[in-house]
Formats: structure tokens, C-alpha cells, sequence
């Protein structure tokens, strides 16, 4: 018992424990969208494009959240009006726009010697540094990406599934995109200081996709998404506490074990089933299931 | 040659009723570029129509001009007597083609359906109880009751297609639009769908799809109207499926042959394509030049 409150007789660790939780559930929830949307780039680019953001709002003085967090939204509309196009380039723009947004950020540290604030948590995450400030901005982002996920449930789901025949269905699309580019970039700028930029796409992909894995209701991997990250961030600061490592490596590794977990898991019972048919598969072609992924690659 | 599903589809003709859709000289298209020009056409309350022309003619732009979907530059058009413009769509349900659906995602066939009725209750996240009997009684109806909680990828080719059409109609629409319902299934499959959409028309829904299948799909239809860019005919199959026009519309050498009540539309010089492709080992070079002349 010992092993689990020992910790928290530390501040420092109950804010982190407290953080890296709220991080990682929301990080689940959105990238349950975000792996749907197959925008796992976009997620890693926007990261890193948030830094430089970051940098930027340090050296002109603009408060942290704000400056990021604007410069964050302004680069998921850029990206996302890039992707709509669909045109061949369309990933290497997303490139050019997040990369040269992290090499101002590279390039003004380079320049500016006197910092106080501690970049390197920003690239590899620090979650033992968690403020306050930082506290209430995480709790803030996780309500008000709940609210959104919650409200907009039917909306972002028919967008997410097909965007095209959601508008003919009435869903304003550019509404939910913006709205969405919006939640992603506060998710980010608010997860930045605990699991840092190398390390946010790997916590709103891996929970999203380990939750696929197990699921085929949409419903159920939201859920599930935001509990996996969930327990990932808690389990993964009391392992970072005991055996001295990073705090957000823990938590990114710990989830990648779910994510191996759940695979074997799922080429086993698929291969149970194979082996036992089931005996009600009836014989007509009707019943039968068409394997559109291989029509469509022959 | 004939088909099952010709008999029904015929006797649903839709003419002298009132009209539903109006276009007036629309011209659309993307990024500026016009797909569609000088568009007059109207279809009636309770008809079921066929839009047909080669790939790239504008057969589902004509259709996505219906629900606003396309930046028009002229002309306007009306459904139910209200005019379409960008973002303000009419009542209409409507069936993608099969093969752009996302089959891997992770919806069951009642989530699928119900974003048909999103507005109903658009803040709630949750399927009301409302929800539940609306979708089994509709699934019930298209002859696919109980496979609500499966997946889609799980499902026949049939049975995708009806779910997408019950998506289309959960919301009580004043027309159907679908976009090359019958390609991608087998022809089992095709009659099914057909009589489907013939039974719904009877019923007294209006349908419109577009489809590239003239022998199989649009000569069993009452009414279909060739696109090319622009509009060649439209009419009865019986009557405008004449050499001229289907050449016109298609650009290519067509042959019409009328056996009783059957038409059908063949290629013209099919001995010439025969014999490019089966000698398509003997030398590359001459094989690839006769087939470019008979592509056209």
C-alpha cells in the first residue's frame, strides 16, 4: 500500500499524477478522431508546429497558452484546408507548414541565450514541472473537448465517417472542422509541458488504435480510448516514480504495451474463430460478405 | 436478355404529375472549370430517372447540382418549389456509391443509419428508445431487419446497400439520389436493388441515380436522360436510345439492336477490339494503337 501513497506525500507528483490522467483521457478522446480521420500526421506536425508557437509567444512576451494556442489553431486550419484539396503534395505541405513553424521556434533559442523557462520540456515532456497554471489549463481543455466531443457527437461522427455526403445531410462541415482543428490544437498545447512534442502524437494515436483493435463500435472505442490513456498516464507515473524514468516515455511505452496486448490478443481469437466456423453461416451468396478491399485492389 | 426487374420498372412511369425538381440553364463545376452547361431539365413528383453518360460526363455532378453541392455559375434550380443554393439543401436522401464508403470504420449498421436523422436531436449524443423503433421498422422494411448491432464490413453487398439506402430514407425525404447504386455488386444483387427501387418508387418516392450500365440499369428505367457535358436527350430508353444519340453521348462507335421489347446497345466494331486484345502477345505496338482508336 505503501508503494502507491509513498509518492503522494509530494506535490509535485500528485499535480503530474493529476495531469498526466487528464492528458492522457483527453489525448484518447480526440485521437479517437483524429486515427479515424487518418490525420496521425497532422497530429505529430501540428505538435511540433505548437512549439515554435510556444517560442514565439516566450520571446514577444504573449502568455504561453495564448501564444501557442493561437498559433497552434491558425496551423490545424492551414493543414486542414491543405488536406480538403487532396492533391498530390498535399502531406508534403503539411510538412513545410509544421517544420518550418518548429525551425523558428529551433532558430530563436538558438538565438536568445538568457531562457528561464525549460525548452527541453517542451520537446520531451516534464510532467514533474507541472504548475498550477498549467493544471487549470489541462482541466480546462479536457471540459470543454468533452462538451464538444458530447454535443457535437452525431455531427463529428457523420463528418468523420464521410465528409463528403455530410454537408448534402445538412452537417456544415466547415463548422466541425474548425471547431475540431480548434479542440486538437488546445489538446496539444495543453499535453506539450506534460508529455512534450516528440511524444504527443504517440498519445492520441496509440490508445485510439489499440481501442480499434478491440471494438468496431464507435461509441465503445471513444470510451475505451480515453480509459486506456487514462489508466496509461496514471500507471506511468507511478512506474516513471519507482524506476526513474521519464515520465512521458513511460507513459507513451506503457500505452504501445496495450497496443501490443490488444494485437495478439486479436490475432489469436481471429484465428479461434477461423478454426471453429460458425454454423450458422448460411449458404446463399446473398448472406455472404463481399470483400470490397480486395475488389478494389484487383 | 430481359432482365427481372424490367417489368416493374416499367409500369412506374412518372409523367403528368407535378414537378419536383426544375433546373433553368444551370452551368457548375469545379474550381472554375464547368462540368455541366446550359442544364434544362425537370423531373416530376414520383418519377424514377436515370442519368447516363461515359465517366467524367457529369452524371453525379448533375445529381450533387440537386442538393447544392456543386458552385454554380448559372442558372438556378428549384426542389419542391425551393431554390438550391450553397449550404441550404433540401429534404433529400441520399446513397453514395459503394465503393468511396470507409468499410473498416468502426460503425454498426444502427449508427450508420441513424446519422440519416441526425437533426432530429442534434445535441444528444446518445440512440433514443424514438431512435431504436424508427431503424428496426425501417430495416424491417427494406428486408433486412435484425442485422442492426453488426458491423458494415460484415455485411453482403446487398445488404450495404440497403443500408445506405435506409440511411437515405430514415429522414422522411421528398427524393432519393443515388449514385451508381448497382455498380460494384454482382447481378443477383443488381435485379434486387432494381426491384427494390422499383417497389420504393410505387410507393410514390421520387428517384433519381445515375449509372454507366445502359443494357442492364437504364433500359428498364421509363425515363433516363443522357449527359455529356450537356444534355444529348432525355426520354423514354425505348425511344431515345437511337445509334445517334448514344454515339453523341458517348463518343464512340455504338450499335443499337431492338428485339421485341428489348433494346440493346452493343459496340460497333466489337470484331476489331476482339481482335486487338487477343493478339495483344503477338507485338505490344499494334495491339496498343487499335485500342486507342475503339477507347474513343
Amino acid at each position: 500500500m505503501t508503494l502507491l501513497s509513498e509518492p503522494f506525500a509530494y506535490e509535485f507528483f500528485r499535480q503530474g499524477l493529476f495531469a498526466s490522467i487528464m492528458v492522457g483521457a483527453v489525448c484518447g478522446l480526440i485521437g479517437v478522431y483524429v486515427v479515424l480521420r487518418r490525420m496521425s500526421y497532422i497530429g505529430h506536425g501540428l505538435s511540433h508546429s505548437v512549439f515554435g508557437g510556444a517560442v514565439v509567444a516566450y520571446v514577444m512576451s504573449i502568455d504561453f497558452y495564448l501564444g501557442a494556442g493561437l498559433w497552434g489553431f491558425l496551423s490545424a486550419l492551414l493543414i486542414n484546408a491543405v488536406a480538403r484539396r487532396r492533391k498530390v503534395g498535399a502531406d508534403a505541405a503539411i510538412g513545410i507548414v509544421t517544420t518550418a513553424s518548429f525551425a523558428v521556434g529551433v532558430a530563436l533559442i538558438s538565438r536568445t541565450r538568457s531562457f528561464t523557462r525549460n525548452f527541453d520540456a517542451a520537446l520531451f515532456g516534464n510532467v514533474l514541472g507541472v504548475t498550477v497554471a498549467d493544471l487549470i489549463a489541462v482541466t480546462v481543455v479536457a471540459c470543454a473537448v468533452t462538451a464538444f466531443v458530447v454535443l457535437f457527437y452525431k455531427r463529428l461522427l457523420f463528418v468523420t465517417f464521410d465528409p463528403e455526403v455530410a454537408p448534402i445531410y445538412g452537417v456544415s462541415r466547415g463548422w466541425v472542422d474548425t471547431l475540431f482543428a480548434l479542440a486538437l490544437a488546445g489538446v496539444i498545447v495543453a499535453s506539450i509541458n506534460v508529455v512534450g512534442v516528440t511524444l504527443i502524437a504517440a498519445t492520441l494515436v496509440i490508445p485510439a488504435s489499440t481501442a480499434r483493435l478491440v471494438t468496431d463500435s464507435f461509441a465503445r472505442m471513444l470510451a475505451l480510448s480515453a480509459s486506456l490513456g487514462a489508466s496509461a498516464g496514471l500507471l506511468g507515473m507511478y512506474l516513471s516514480y519507482w524506476l526513474d524514468v521519464s515520465s512521458g516515455a513511460t507513459i507513451v511505452l506503457l500505452e504501445a504495451s496495450f497496443f501490443i496486448l490488444a494485437a495478439v490478443w486479436g490475432a489469436l481469437s481471429s484465428r479461434r474463430r477461423h478454426e471453429t466456423p460458425s454454423a450458422t453461416s448460411s449458404p446463399l451468396t446473398m448472406d455472404r460478405p463481399i470483400d470490397r478491399q480486395a475488389m478494389e485492389h484487383s | 436478355m430481359t432482365s427481372p426487374a424490367a417489368g416493374s420498372l416499367r409500369s412506374t412511369s412518372g409523367t403528368g404529375r407535378t414537378e419536383l425538381i426544375r433546373f433553368e440553364n444551370v452551368s457548375c463545376g469545379y474550381g472554375g472549370r464547368p462540368v455541366l452547361e446550359g442544364i434544362d431539365l425537370t423531373i416530376t413528383k414520383g418519377a424514377i430517372v436515370g442519368v447516363v453518360g461515359p465517366s467524367g460526363a457529369g452524371k453525379t455532378t448533375l445529381l450533387r447540382a440537386m442538393v447544392g453541392a456543386v458552385p454554380r455559375t448559372t442558372g438556378s434550380v428549384t426542389v419542391a418549389g425551393q431554390r438550391v443554393t450553397f449550404g441550404r439543401t433540401p429534404k433529400v436522401g441520399w446513397v453514395p456509391q459503394l465503393e468511396t464508403v470507409d468499410w473498416d470504420f468502426p460503425a454498426t449498421v444502427n449508427e450508420v443509419v441513424l446519422m440519416g436523422r441526425w437533426r432530429r436531436s442534434p445535441w444528444i449524443p446518445w440512440i433514443t428508445a424514438d431512435d431504436r423503433r424508427a431503424v428496426a421498422a425501417l430495416l424491417e422494411r427494406l428486408a433486412i431487419g435484425g442485422i442492426g448491432d453488426r458491423q458494415i464490413r460484415e455485411l453482403s453487398g446487398g445488404q450495404q446497400q440497403r443500408v445506405f439506402l435506409a440511411r437515405a430514407m430514415i429522414g422522411d425525404p421528398l427524393l432519393l439520389l443515388l449514385d451508381e447504386p448497382t455498380s460494384g455488386v454482382d447481378i443477383k444483387t443488381r435485379d434486387d436493388i432494381l426491384h427494390l427501387l422499383a417497389s420504393l418508387n410505387e410507393d410514390g418516392m421520387t428517384i433519381v441515380l445515375t449509372t454507366h450500365e445502359i443494357n442492364s440499369v437504364a433500359a428498364h428505367l421509363p425515363w433516363v436522360v443522357c449527359v455529356n457535358g450537356r444534355i444529348v436527350a432525355e426520354g423514354d430508353p425505348d425511344e431515345i436510345f437511337t445509334a445517334a444519340i448514344l454515339n453523341e453521348t458517348y463518343a464512340a462507335d455504338l450499335r443499337v439492336v431492338r428485339e421485341g421489347g428489348t433494346v440493346l446497345v452493343a459496340d460497333a466494331a466489337p470484331h476489331r477490339l476482339r481482335a486487338a486484345l487477343r493478339h495483344t502477345h503477338d507485338g505490344y505496338e499494334h495491339a496498343h494503337h487499335d485500342h486507342d482508336g475503339d477507347r474513343q
